[in-house]
């Protein structure tokens, strides 16, 4: 029984001691980003990673999403003869909850693992140490501009989401189905207000700094060798995806 | 001047130095020697601060650098180089940008100097036309030479060398001892070389440290070392197999 208890508090402990060195690593980042964001030239070559390199997978998703949310909002609204507002219905699903979300998890898996991968096989070939030894901070150079990177590009990446999306719902429902498209326009920009897109911009952009601290935070406490990388990757990818959905319920309570 | 003072470190359960002192003469060649897992590496990482001891001082000019803000210990730093036991070149990096690397951000020469300068330090290594290659693209020689002109180009006072010539042949191995002993002549840094490398080692350092069990056990000139009666000094100069370090005896 005392084995069991123990093993309880030491897991318990350790938990702690992993989100003390998480908060303390975010902490450390936001003065960093400030301090010293980083040599333009490297916050450009990680914009063009995370996301002018995720452009194609955000523009794939964007659009069968929204052709999915045209077919199923196009069967639903029918039953109450409401077809018009399927154009309302796609765009404020998409603008205020899957535009954000979805665009975040393509992100994450595409370059969150990447960012945790790079900079894990950094930490284990001593590159990072090597920086520390030339009196560089390695926040500057691997940190900084990855925040910056993310928090630019993941906004932005969502709002060629919604649109793409929006167009999506707009082939199955008007060309597909035959729903009326000034009705499917129309009722749109009747029905979304600024606030709906200042809420996705705002989830959005918070999302870019929980992809830019898991992916930094695991690859830079990576374990040892090529297990401790993979490890730190797969960790990366479920935590960043997982604290997306918690994060986006709470803004969503408290946005709405 | 470097000085470590009773310094102790662990690993979890597994203590690595035990109250390990050791002084580094300024301006001459250190060799640190011992058997494999003994903490020479460990103990290289305390000088430059990448390790923090449990017990014990670090002392850099007769300043602890122990508790200082990143600011001050950079301060520190900018008077080390490191030269890593695997070379740690920026993989994603060609030769030239990781050797130009230190002097894009920490100095404010022009393009031709900086070219100038990388040329210069790349030659002075041995090494031609291997600019536009990637560290993978090099041998384990090549890319300690690539490390070693990345390391003095800001012509550090002291230069940290983790087993420097881990993995290579003997020829190579012969050239890189040859290649640290002129640049130490000739830019008189203090060196500290963490090496398994007997006798090639005795030829290159000033002073040989033998290290065993997390501690000194003898600190000397090569001549004396070489000449040591003692039984775990002995072993470890003559590779023999009997002997208190496979026994555990010492």
């Amino acid at each position: 029984m005392t084995h069991f208890i123990r093993a309880i508090g030491r897991y318990g402990l350790s938990f702690l001691e992993e989100l003390g060195r998480m908060g303390q690593f975010l902490l450390h980042a936001g003065y960093a980003l400030l301090r010293q964001p980083g040599r333009p030239v490297h916050v450009l070559k990680q914009i063009s990673f995370i996301g002018a390199k995720s452009l194609f997978v955000i523009v794939l998703t964007a659009a069968f999403t929204g052709m999915v949310l045209g077919l199923q909002g196009y069967y639903t609204l029918a039953k109450f003869g409401s077809e018009g507002l399927l154009g309302t219905a796609v765009a404020l699903s998409l603008i205020r909850e899957l535009g954000p979300v979805l665009s975040a998890l393509m992100v994450t898996g595409r370059a969150g693992s990447a960012i945790t991968a790079e900079i894990g096989i950094m930490r284990i070939s001593e590159q990072i140490d090597a920086l520390e030894t030339m009196a560089l901070d390695p926040f500057k150079y691997l940190v900084s501009p990855k925040f910056i990177a993310a928090m630019l590009s993941v906004p932005l990446l969502c709002a060629i989401f919604d649109v793409v999306g929006i167009y999506g719902g707009w082939l199955v429902g008007v060309k597909l189905l035959g729903v009326n498209p000034g009705a499917y326009f129309g009722e749109m920009y009747r029905s979304v207000l600024w606030k709906d897109i200042w809420s996705g911009m705002v989830k959005s952009y918070s999302f870019g700094v929980i992809i830019a601290w898991i992916g930094c935070y695991k690859g830079y406490y990576a374990g040892h060798g090529a297990e401790g990388v993979s490890k730190a990757t797969t960790e990366s990818v479920v935590l960043t995806s997982v604290l997306i959905l918690v994060w986006d319920y709470f803004l969503t309570s408290i946005l709405l | 001047m470097i000085e470590l003072v009773n310094l102790h470190k662990s690993f979890g359960s597994q203590a690595v130095l035990n109250g390990l002192d050791l002084s580094v003469p300024t301006g001459k060649t250190t060799a640190v020697i011992g058997p494999s897992g003994e903490g020479k590496s460990v103990m290289l990482k305390h000088m430059i601060g990448l390790l923090t001891p449990d017990q014990g001082d670090v002392l850099v000019d007769g300043a602890s650098i122990l508790g200082l803000r990143r600011t001050e210990l950079n301060r520190v730093r900018e008077k080390f180089a490191m030269v890593f036991q695997n070379a740690a070149l920026f993989d994603s990096m060609t030769v030239y940008e990781n050797v130009a690397f230190p002097l894009e951000e920490k100095t404010s020469f022009s393009r031709d100097e900086i070219n100038a300068r990388v040329e210069t330090a790349l030659r002075e290594v041995g090494l031609k036309e291997v600019n536009r290659k990637y560290p993978d693209e090099l041998s384990g020689g090549m890319k300690k030479r690539v490390g070693l002109a990345r390391a003095l180009l800001l012509e550090p006072q002291i230069v940290l060398f983790d087993e420097p010539t881990t993995g290579l042949d003997p020829v190579i191995r012969r050239a890189i001892h040859q290649l640290i002993k002129e640049t130490q002549a000739k830019f008189g840094f203090t060196a500290v070389i963490v090496s398994h490398d007997i006798p090639d080692i005795f030829e290159v350092a000033h002073h040989v440290a033998m290290l065993y069990r997390g501690e000194i056990l003898q600190f000397g000139t090569p001549e004396e070392i070489q000449g040591s009666d003692h039984p775990v000094v002995r072993q470890f100069i003559t590779g023999s197999l009997d002997g208190p370090i496979n026994s555990g005896a010492a």
